[in-house]
């Protein structure tokens, strides 16, 4: 499956914008992309292995905490994830 | 440094004026150069979905970023930062500004509002190598300003 990357992780994946990775799954494509390029493990994931909370992970055009068997779901080769992290802000810091 | 055309810059700050008193988010796409900074070569505006606090606090759809940076890689270009104004606040990266900064090595643009016209523009840049040692840094601007062109010029054969 196609993977990607965004700016600031593509120094753990020699540059590429776009990584191709095996997997039968999100969850195992994910696995899979942290075993081969490990820098990136500790940025995607917490030290129980959950997804870090400001990082999303969309399915083709879908977010997969949404999907029905969401990390489980299945996936091919002509399915693409894009791992883009969170971006949010305001002038102060109380409501 | 900070490379922008005067035409974002511009239009960056207009952004922020014509949503006032919300605060305006958007994209900065361009190229790394490595040590000299980050080099914008397009703006992309953003909605703010922080409807229930636009007047100081925003936040851009995860799946508006995911078509942005389909854009910018269809374009040849990255994701080299973002923009958002502080409606009657300064021009400085806050706490809330801070914690949800996750975009290393991405520069960081705010410009206060205030009363509706766009003042300061400051940038900054979030450097660091994970989470845990990130911190903004201060980052000088070069505007470039187009050169008029020769079409234009009176005198010419």
């Amino acid at each position: 499956m196609k993977i990607h990357i965004p700016t600031p992780l593509r120094t753990y994946t020699g540059g590429q914008e776009t990584v191709s990775i095996p997997g039968n799954t999100i969850a195992a494509t994910l696995d899979q992309l942290a075993t081969t390029h490990p820098e990136l493990r500790q940025h995607l994931f917490t030290s129980e292995g959950k997804l870090r909370s400001f990082v999303n992970v969309y399915f083709n055009d879908e977010d997969i905490r949404y999907l029905a068997e969401k990390e489980n779901t299945p996936a091919t080769d002509q399915d693409e994830l894009t791992i883009i992290p969170s971006i949010a802000g305001g002038c102060c810091c109380c409501l | 440094m900070l490379h922008i055309d005067y035409s974002d810059y511009n239009a960056l700050r207009t952004h922020g004026e014509e949503t006032y008193p919300n605060e305006c988010c958007g994209v900065l796409l361009g190229k790394s150069l490595g040590a000299e900074g980050n080099r914008v070569q397009k703006i992309v505006r953003a909605g703010n979905t922080r409807t229930d606090s636009a007047h100081n606090r925003y936040h851009i759809a995860p799946i508006e970023l995911v078509r942005i940076q389909r854009e910018a890689r269809n374009l040849g270009l990255d994701i080299v930062g973002f923009y958002h104004s502080h409606p009657d606040h300064p021009a400085q990266w806050s706490s809330t500004d801070f914690a949800e900064a996750h975009w290393l090595g991405c520069s960081y643009i705010i410009t206060s509002i205030e009363q509706g016209q766009a003042v300061l523009t400051n940038s900054f840049l979030l450097t660091g190598t994970a989470e845990e040692d990130k911190k903004f840094v201060d980052e000088s601007i070069e505007i470039k300003i187009a050169e008029p062109s020769s079409n234009n010029q009176k005198g010419q054969p």
